[in-house]
């Protein structure tokens, strides 16, 4: 697959003093085509995918499972009741949009940035952003009780003669999430067309052409295209850069518009985000670093990528830092006694232990990203990355139980612990979301080709670029 | 009157992007119009060299935010003032700020769905078939190859002198392409 010719092999992409390149050395607008388009087209499936799969695939029959005896009992079989009627169904539900959210940064606001490094994150962290909306959209839909009627959300003349309520943060909230789903499928899908025309080109096998062709539209590379192609995905990066901001400030006005000690406080849209971003790369890590060892792609997932991701999730850990000194400071500022208590109560109540575990894990285990050493270390910074995605949890936990359990009147105190339906759902959405990471590695090209292409021909070294005769 | 029966053009291919555009260039001095060129990716200066300056994307996709936007506050006025107003806690009616949120996220979709459904009309897309793929060599089009193509309906096409004119721009080869 590498250059063959004996012309000197080009300069790594982008390497300064110290810095690590964002392209490997010696690649041609051909061999980046095969070497990514290779991995789909290959007709042996690593022996590694299929256990991956296989294991993943089994989680999500899990979580069809729970979905079948959560439709066929009741939403009684998970641990939800009054006071705390949010439970795991919203803490999953923020906890998976926020970890769409680095996806859509990577790909639109990096992009208006003109942040090369972008490019071959991007694809697959785009994809992350799909999945993770997806499943969070699970939560929401089965803790309605009647899924069936979920329609009900939407504005459309009916028989009842009534209309959603637009003054509502949760109907804003449906508004949001789909018009992220959407535009983040729309996104993804016209970033892949130019590689969907490059693997029905390259495919050898009659049905792999006829189904890539559908898919591909028939692209095929005229200039004419190609100039709306670019104006239309700048413009989508465009609308998608304020839609992500506006997604994770809408989930949380559905806690800051509610007038419950800890919810009702003007830093959550800010610090939300944060933390949105936060536990986003940190997925985009998790996935990034074991995608590369195992597919050979260290030449284009650089130790680059990897170094810029953990300095991105270090900033806003420490913006989310910042928003948890600001909320305990706020608590005791405030003068109320409800919401003084409401942060005692976090800090030493019956969960403090989720409250002290994620201050740990998002405040303290990051500080060693400081370190070059840590953020040239692949393994260390994957360790880095699951503590990270632990504590964003434990964050919604500690928001959504905690105010819940405890509000204005001792007399409706009550406690909240999940059950095990609890524990599958959240464990089954895990396994679906990585069972489709493993399809999209395997069906699609997880790097864009063409932007490789872009960036090879861009780089100064370009002269020296040879296409391959073949 | 079809001067070239069963033809659809004349393609010539090349190595590198640079080449490329220079042959464009030379071709619209030459004063071929009708053409088309194809590239793995998007090339600086490539539209400019076809005449292609500037596209309706833009224009499209702003029609698309503004009556997103309209349509959105307008469905929450009809909603929460028409037909079905109710007091919440003494407040308008009209309660305009809370509808900025949905009338923001509407006005994002109805953009987006206009940019790319807009961009697959502009482009003709979806169009299984096209005659280029008739050319062998034309599948290297979305990995490593570069063409242009002039077209038959070009009012300065002439099948041998279109064809000497691309040969004398050193491509790697001049292939016709049936319709």
């Amino acid at each position: 697959m590498q250059q063959k010719s004996a012309a000197p092999a080009t300069h790594p992409i982008e390497s300064g003093d110290g810095v690590p390149p964002v392209m490997g050395p010696g690649y041609t607008f051909r061999s980046v085509s095969e070497k990514i388009s290779s991995i789909t087209l290959a007709r042996r499936t690593p022996r590694g995918w299929w256990l991956g799969f296989a294991f993943t695939f089994a989680l999500t029959m899990m979580l069809l499972y729970t979905i079948f005896w959560l439709l066929f009992v009741g939403v009684g079989v998970w641990g939800i009741n009054v006071p705390v009627a949010w439970g795991f169904a919203i803490i999953n539900f923020v906890w998976w949009i926020g970890i769409g959210h680095a996806g859509t940064l990577i790909s639109a606001i990096l992009l208006l940035l003109h942040q090369k490094w972008r490019t071959s994150i991007n694809r697959f962290a785009e994809a992350m952003t799909l999945f993770a909306v997806a499943n969070a959209g699970l939560f929401p839909l089965f803790h309605m009780g009647r899924p069936w009627f979920f329609y009900w959300l939407l504005p459309y003349p009916n028989t009842m003669r009534i209309w959603p309520q637009f003054r509502s943060p949760l109907v804003w909230d449906v508004f949001a999430v789909s018009t992220y789903g959407t535009v983040s499928l729309l996104f993804w899908y016209v970033g892949m067309l130019p590689d969907l025309a490059t693997l029905r080109d390259r495919a050898r096998n009659r049905w792999v052409q006829i189904i890539y062709g559908i898919m591909a539209m028939g692209w095929r590379g005229s200039a004419y295209h190609w100039k709306r192609y670019e104006m239309t995905y700048l413009i989508l990066a465009a609308l998608a850069t304020p839609l992500v901001l506006s997604v994770h400030t809408v989930v949380s006005f559905d806690f800051a518009v509610a007038i419950l000690p800890g919810w009702h406080s003007t830093i959550f849209p800010p610090y939300f985000v944060a933390g949105a971003i936060y536990s986003g790369f940190a997925m985009v890590l998790v996935l990034a670093i074991p995608l590369r060892t195992f597919y050979g792609l260290q030449d284009f997932i650089t130790l680059r990528h990897l170094q810029n991701s953990a300095k991105v999730m270090l900033a806003t850990g420490l913006i989310v830092g910042y928003g948890y000194g600001i909320e305990a400071f706020m608590g005791f500022y405030s003068g109320s006694i409800y919401e003084r208590f409401a942060q005692v109560n976090r800090m030493f109540g019956p969960y403090a232990g989720a409250y002290w575990a994620l201050i740990f894990c998002n405040v303290l285990a990051i500080q060693v990203l400081w370190f070059k050493a840590v953020r040239d270390n692949p393994p260390w910074l994957f360790l880095v990355s699951l503590i990270v995605l632990v504590g964003m949890w434990l964050e919604r936990y500690v928001i959504v139980v905690t105010s819940l359990h405890r509000d204005y009147l001792p007399s409706s105190w009550g406690n909240y612990s999940p059950t095990v339906w609890d524990w599958t759902m959240y464990l089954g959405t895990i396994g679906f979301f990585f069972a489709l990471m493993f399809l999209f590695v395997r069906l699609l090209p997880m790097i864009s080709i063409s932007e490789m292409q872009a960036l090879l021909a861009e780089s100064k070294e370009v002269g020296e670029v040879t296409t391959e005769k073949s | 009157m079809d001067m070239n029966p069963g033809l659809y053009g004349l393609v010539a291919e090349f190595d590198d992007p640079t080449a490329l555009v220079q042959a464009t260039r030379s071709a619209r001095e030459a004063g071929y119009r009708r053409m088309d060129a194809y590239a793995p990716f998007p090339i600086e200066g490539l539209p400019e060299a076809l005449g292609f300056h500037r596209t309706k994307m833009p224009m499209l996709i702003l029609i698309g935010g503004i009556v997103g936007a309209l349509s959105g506050f307008a469905l929450q006025y009809y909603c929460a003032v028409i037909s079905y107003p109710i007091n919440v806690a003494g407040r308008p009616l009209n309660s305009w700020p809370s509808w900025i949120p949905v009338t923001f996220e509407l006005t994002v979709l109805i953009a987006s769905l206009t940019a790319v459904f807009g961009l697959l009309a502009l482009c003709g897309l979806p169009m299984p078939y096209h005659p280029l793929f008739h050319v062998p060599r034309f599948n290297r089009a979305t990995r490593d190859a570069f063409f242009l193509c002039i077209e038959a309906t070009d009012p300065h096409f002439e099948r041998t002198a279109t064809r000497d004119f691309l040969a004398g721009l050193h491509p790697r080869e001049v292939s016709e392409v049936p319709q």
